[in-house]
């Protein structure tokens, strides 16, 4: 199997890499077109900002090669915000794959930090990506904007507001915590996601 | 929910971890991986590993071991000790820490705190403070060798003004007693900052997380000892704040 990560400036490929080698898969990180198109899944990653990040994948043809792909994608963390319409990181236009917004949390307290570091729950989980993964099960986030509930939500998390923590659409999946460091939920969800057809 | 984060603190020099560890059925106590890997099964929800030598030839080491223990565990990690430029903290990152936390290199180039964050995201920068309580809370540095002027509470303001992603607040009153966490200054810094404060110093018993997670509202709270020498075992620990109301995750 062909796992391909997708390489930009958002950085944290690294910590894809190891979970993919842990799972015995050795990906190819890169930004050549052609051996993304080709590839039998392909992951997109992130941490960083999402108006400079759009700036670069639109710089290099990524942005419509990534939303034209038929096989399993996997965004994660900005790479989900990033495949939704738009972010208010920037006021961004995002690829669009999902008609969701991205908003930043609002705080309405002195308890409620932003960013959200750490481990929280998942619920309501809806797709074969969180196959024998149970509810509420915990992975961990680091984010301070979020995309909203919607029709493609398959897994929600509440922090401040209940927000989509995963989206899935065709052959697209998404989600805003990172597989890659919630232990073995994380790598089950890897997994699983390898697994798909 | 957000849970609360349970933190090990690994000492680490040239390469090895420092102060004996107990892990009775561990080969070698001395392998930072091998104890990581522990820390991982037995719940751990974030690492710390701080480098206390500061050497070159000891910095190479620290950036291969990171490596290291980037491929062999699956949750997040910070890395400290000695840490002063971007070059720095760009070579810890691409071997596969998640977080790096600064510390004296702050107090004397405040401005770095920008340019990391900047750079790398604040998510990623993590600003150590080591107080200690005069007339008033005040920072040191060099580990702890060192008083400057600095009160606590204006420095932990100024350096989520400038980026940090957390803060690190060890009390060095508190760190080694066992007597309980710092809970007035921790409070004062998780209630007043936007940021998550991470508590550190003087964890003794379970009692003692109880009480920074309740009465002084850390986000997290780190430990080396207690959890080094198998006295309070963490799943226990989780087990204990779930029945008392804290939302930890099993």
């Amino acid at each position: 199997m062909k796992v391909v990560i997708i390489k930009y400036n958002a950085g944290n490929t690294k910590s894809v890499e190891n979970a993919l080698l842990r799972l015995g898969v050795q990906p190819i990180i890169t930004d050549d077109k052609e051996i993304i198109q080709q590839a039998d899944k392909v992951i997109f990653p992130g941490v960083g900002h999402a108006a400079p990040t759009m700036q670069y994948l639109k710089e290099r043809n990524l942005d419509s090669v990534i939303k034209n792909l038929k096989q399993p994608v996997l965004g994660i963390c900005l790479g989900q915000q990033l495949m939704c319409a738009h972010s208010e990181e920037g006021n961004v236009e995002g690829l669009g794959i999902f008609p969701v917004q991205v908003k930043k949390f609002k705080s309405n307290n002195q308890f409620e930090k932003i960013p959200q570091i750490g481990w929280n729950s998942i619920r309501n989980l809806k797709s074969t990506i969180f196959q024998n993964i149970i509810e509420e099960s915990f992975v961990y986030f680091v984010h301070s904007y979020y995309c909203e509930l919607s029709d493609y939500t398959i897994a929600t998390t509440d922090y401040i507001l209940p927000f989509s923590s995963a989206l899935h659409k065709a052959n697209f999946y998404a989600v805003q915590f990172h597989p890659e460091k919630s232990a073995t939920i994380g790598q089950e969800i890897m997994h699983n996601f390898l697994n798909l057809c | 929910m957000l849970t609360k984060r349970i933190i090990p603190c690994l000492d680490i020099k040239d390469g090895e971890t420092v102060k004996g560890v107990n892990f009775v059925d561990l080969r070698s106590a001395g392998d930072p991986v091998e104890l990581a890997k522990r820390y991982v099964e037995q719940g751990a929800d974030e690492l710390v590993f701080l480098d206390i030598t500061a050497t070159v030839e000891a910095r190479k080491t620290l950036v291969e071991l990171v490596g290291k223990i980037a491929t062999a565990i699956n949750i997040p990690f910070t890395v400290g000790g000695g840490i002063s430029t971007i070059a720095d903290v760009d070579a810890l990152l691409n071997a596969g820490a998640d977080k790096v936390s600064i510390n004296s290199s702050a107090v004397k180039n405040p401005e770095l705190i920008n340019q990391l964050s900047k750079q790398f995201g604040a998510q990623c920068i993590v600003v150590a403070i080591d107080t200690k309580l005069y007339d008033d809370w005040k920072v040191y540095v060099k580990g702890g060798r060192e008083a400057t002027s600095i009160y606590t509470k204006h420095w932990a303001k100024e350096v989520e003004e400038r980026g940090a992603g957390e803060i690190l607040l060890t009390s060095m009153n508190n760190d080694g007693t066992k007597s309980g966490f710092a809970l007035d200054i921790t409070n004062w810094c998780a209630t007043q900052l936007q940021i998550p404060v991470i508590a550190s110093g003087g964890a003794g018993n379970k009692q003692h997380f109880l009480d920074v997670f309740n009465k002084a509202n850390a986000d997290a709270a780190l430990a080396a000892s207690v959890f080094h020498f198998g006295e309070i075992p963490i799943p226990d620990l989780k087990h204990y704040l779930k029945e008392n109301g804290i939302s930890v995750r099993i």
